[in-house]
């Protein structure tokens, strides 16, 4: 059925799944940046946020509120992770640090199974944002719309946060060099603690605003997870600006492919990467050397 | 030396699987389990080659136990194929060639980008069999009525079915597996394999290969995985679509963790536990769903405290208790000195042929062994060399010295092509060889040791020497999968012989880690030596020894140089002037006058250089 209105919505979807994987792949690819470790935890982090959301929001009733609950608890379960075991691995090899924190992700997914068993649980857009809006040709629904609104506010604040402030000019360098930054006096381990929250912030935050739009299931955290390898590969690792690209490229491709055959959107997801690393194996925004 | 027996393991292990069938039925153990132990076991022999002794974690393999498994799978059901086991072989050739195909991509990546694109390998292999091929695979389905195989042997047909009755056929096929697999591990390419997980820089500098190799490991993981998916279709009666879920791939990964990486038999013993401790836990605690949580914690914490595993602590333990003579039996020198005092030529070094064949030409090239026209490299502005012009004579034993940062490793690295010049050539024998990889330098017969030690360190000295010879011997690159180590021609003599050279035979079998720095020096110099170059370059031999350390060095550099060239980097004066011919004085990138070491010695802008003279005179 390809026609004007549902390309223009699929289009639209495209660009909402895109800002989605944006942010929670530039969460991936600071902490692999600066850390030097891959999160495989990270889709488990995306699930984890949703969830905490969704407590917050059961015994709230207040959307925003479970936002800020959500994402506070996100951040200091992803600093007390990273100062219960993380931390501990950063001088073992990188297979021990993939080993640990895929480890952490069936852990963190099966503790959410056990209390909110692996039936899925839908959760309703804020009042404001419920029903759809009529944008001219076609109809949208309303929260999709909203959603694209607040990750760009995330990412926004992100980018404040990475090139705007003190922190994130540590954190930036940090990716260049963490030893030189280390050197310089800067208390480098202070730092992967906090950036390992924030990252974790992010791919939590996501997790919940994403829920009104596809809802929350123990298991939704491994495609995400596959989705933000295929992001980070083809944006560059340790670039932000390379995880937005690369996301809204993936966006685009799954919601283009679905629009003419659903089954073949990941097929061309990874058809993309393949491209990209048989012509610019560092990445579209990545530099030569950066691993 | 006698040779030690080394097949105990598959020996003990062909025990453990003929009495496995008497002894196991009164531990209550359900046949159906066992069985998907050994088919989990074998799936997991070629990960365990690919992860534990390659160093290459793939989240991937589930992409290569689903096609095989469905494939033959399909074979048997859809296409009327009536021969079973011909089809688990069909299955598992496919799943190669796939492998062969994916590894080729995945690998132009390594590290954590090699682990990303595996995952995202294995997540869309799953889709493409749910979407596109379900006309083929059943889709959610998967494919029913997979049947069991039967042998017609002649004298008699055996039926296998299923329980203990198709144990007999699991069982054979997984001692295959693992025979094939200590095969591979204790062949050439076993070894080299461990190179490259314990030092891929250097064991591509002695020249090997090592991309071609990690495809190597890559195919035979993914043709183990084909054949242990057909057997789980062949077990179940039914290929289950879940086969090509990530799902699959992670529980390999932990099950090889939780068992024992490195050890071939780990992952067996990890299958055990995880399908021995999920029916306990679901069934005696009744823990329902939570079985996977209690899992998932044992596992990081195995992960935290025991690196090696189950079985991998349990040989440690073993060693500790039973061995401990045998960690560190072999005594240090207490004289240490290589030829008493500067006799080296009288000291009696087994006759070997030096130069192996595939170098061919030495025998028609005379003229400069080495040359460098206009040899510049520079990093963005920064210029490390500039524009050198340098010739050595063959059999010449040349000197370079200057300041720190005046850019002689950098020139190192260029005449080993592990930098490329901006721009220049370097002809080597009289081949052009700007532009060439590190590897192929090697390979023709220029290689270097290295001013920070680039050795195999967990490995012991004679597994080190094996590895840089095994170079010279076989070539960059060669498939003897099956071939013993102590069969390779030529390989022992050349070995023993460069021992003897560096002062190590009383030391062969000490793990590397265990060496004083002094040793630890010398093997890098016999990493260099084993491959048996015609140019040697060393970069500072001498760096960090002590004074009676640098006088054996110093001796062992010159009962080398018969039959090569050398070129030596170094900061001590006194013993480098005593060695050479001619020296070279790089400052700045630039050379800055060549002579013999008494016209050096008295240069004024040699002088200058070395205290700062000419910063000044450019200031002033």
């Amino acid at each position: 059925m390809i026609n004007w209105p549902n390309f223009l919505s699929q289009f639209f979807n495209g660009i909402v799944n895109g800002a989605l994987l944006a942010l929670i792949s530039s969460g991936l690819t600071i902490i692999y940046g600066t850390l030097g470790i891959l999160n495989l935890a990270h889709g488990a982090m995306f699930v984890l946020g949703g969830y905490a959301g969704y407590v917050a929001l059961s015994y709230s009733g207040s959307f925003s509120f479970a936002v800020i609950v959500g994402t506070v608890f996100m951040l200091i379960s992803g600093v007390l992770i990273e100062r219960l075991v993380i931390r501990h691995f950063y001088s073992r090899p990188h297979e021990d640090q993939l080993l640990l924190t895929f480890g952490l992700s069936i852990v963190i997914v099966e503790i959410v199974r056990y209390f909110f068993t692996s039936s899925s649980i839908t959760v309703a857009p804020p009042q404001i944002f419920s029903g759809i809006t009529p944008l001219g040709i076609m109809f949208y629904p309303t929260y999709r719309l909203a959603l694209v609104g607040i990750i760009i506010v995330a990412l926004l604040a992100l980018y404040i946060l990475l090139y705007r402030t003190r922190l994130g000019m540590i954190v930036r360098a940090g990716i260049e060099d963490a030893v030189m930054v280390d050197s310089l006096g800067i208390n480098v381990y202070r730092v992967f603690m906090i950036v390992f929250g924030i990252g974790s912030m992010a791919a939590g935050f996501a997790g919940f605003v994403n829920s009104p739009v596809v809802s929350l299931t123990p298991d939704g955290g491994e495609s995400i997870l596959v989705q933000t390898f295929v992001v980070v590969v083809i944006g560059g690792v340790g670039s932000f600006p390379g995880a937005i690209l690369g996301g809204l490229i993936a966006g685009e491709i799954i919601s283009l492919t679905s629009m003419i055959n659903p089954a073949y959107a990941y097929v061309m997801l990874f058809a993309a990467m393949t491209l990209v690393l048989l012509v610019r194996p560092q990445g579209l925004l990545g530099l030569k050397g950066r691993e | 030396m006698q040779k030690k027996f080394i097949h105990w393991p598959e020996i003990i292990i062909a025990a453990l699987l003929i009495a496995a069938p008497f002894l196991l039925p009164h531990l209550d153990a359900a046949p159906n389990t066992v069985n998907r132990i050994l088919v989990w076991g074998l799936f997991g022999v070629g990960f365990d080659i690919l992860f534990g002794y390659t160093g290459m974690l793939s989240f991937g393999q589930s992409a290569f136990y689903g096609t095989g498994g469905f494939v033959a799978a399909y074979l048997l059901t859809k296409a009327g194929f009536p021969y079973v086991t011909t089809a688990l072989f069909i299955g598992t050739f496919v799943a190669a060639v796939v492998g062969y195909l994916i590894g080729k991509l995945a690998l132009r990546r390594t590290g954590i980008y090699f682990a990303m694109i595996t995952v995202a390998i294995a997540e869309i292999f799953f889709f493409i069999e749910f979407n596109p091929l379900s006309a083929w695979t059943g889709g959610e389905n998967g494919l029913p009525g997979v049947p069991q195989p039967t042998w017609e042997l002649g004298f008699t047909t055996i039926h296998f079915t299923s329980g203990w009755n198709l144990y007999p056929f699991l069982a054979l096929l997984y001692f295959i597996g693992i025979v094939i697999g200590y095969r591979i591990i204790r062949s050439p390419v076993g070894i080299i394999f461990t190179a490259i997980r314990e030092n891929p820089l250097r064991a591509a500098a002695v020249g090997h290969q090592i991309d071609s190799y990690k495809v190597t490991a890559f195919v035979i993981a993914a043709t183990y995985a084909g054949l242990a998916g057909g057997l789980l279709g062949v077990l179940q009666g039914f290929m289950p679509p879940d086969a090509f879920m990530f799902d699959t791939s992670g529980q390999l990964v932990m099950q090889t963790a939780i068992g024992g990486r490195g050890t071939l038999i780990g992952p067996l013993v990890g299958a055990s536990v995880w399908l021995f401790l999920q029916d306990f836990l679901q069934s005696t605690l009744n823990l329902g769903a939570a079985w996977k949580m209690v899992l998932g914690f044992i596992f990081v914490i195995l992960v935290c405290f025991l690196r090696d595993g189950i079985y991998g602590g349990l040989v440690k333990l073993f060693d500790r208790t039973f061995r401990q003579k045998n960690i560190d039996s072999q005594p240090r020198d207490s004289n240490n000195s290589l030829g008493n005092g500067g006799a080296s030529d009288t000291k009696k070094l087994p006759v070997i042929n030096q130069i192996p064949k595939f170098r061919t030409t030495t025998h028609d090239y005379s003229g400069p062994i080495l040359q460098t026209f206009g040899l510049t490299k520079n990093y963005g502005g920064v210029f490390a060399n500039t524009d050198i012009n340098f010739s050595v004579q063959t059999g010449a034993l040349h000197g370079i010295i200057g300041p720190n940062g005046a850019g002689k490793s950098t020139f190192f690295k260029m005449l080993t092509c592990e930098v490329h010049p901006s721009s220049g050539k370097i002809i080597f024998e009289g081949k052009d060889i700007t532009g060439l990889e590190v590897t192929d330098v090697c390979q023709l017969g220029l290689t270097k040791s290295y001013q920070v030690n680039q050795l195999f360190n967990k490995l012991t000295v004679r597994q080190n020497l094996n590895i840089a010879a095994l170079a010279a011997i076989r070539g960059k690159f060669s498939i003897d999968l099956l071939k013993d180590l102590g069969h390779v021609k030529g390989l022992k003599e050349q070995v023993d012989y460069t021992l003897e050279l560096v002062n190590l035979t009383a030391r062969n079998n000490t793990a590397v880690s265990q060496l004083a720095y002094g040793e630890k020096r010398r093997l890098e110099i016999g990493l260099a030596l084993a491959s048996s170059p015609n140019l040697l370059l060393l970069d500072e031999p001498l760096a960090g020894m002590s004074p009676q350390e640098r006088l054996d060095t110093v001796d062992l550099l010159k009962s080398i140089r018969k039959d090569r060239t050398m070129i030596i980097i170094d900061h001590d004066m006194d013993a480098l002037f005593e060695m050479v011919e001619k020296v070279t004085v790089l400052q700045e990138g630039r050379i800055l006058v060549e002579g013999t070491p008494n016209q050096i010695k008295s240069d004024p802008r040699v002088q200058a250089a070395y205290l700062g003279g000419i910063h000044e005179a450019e200031n002033t």
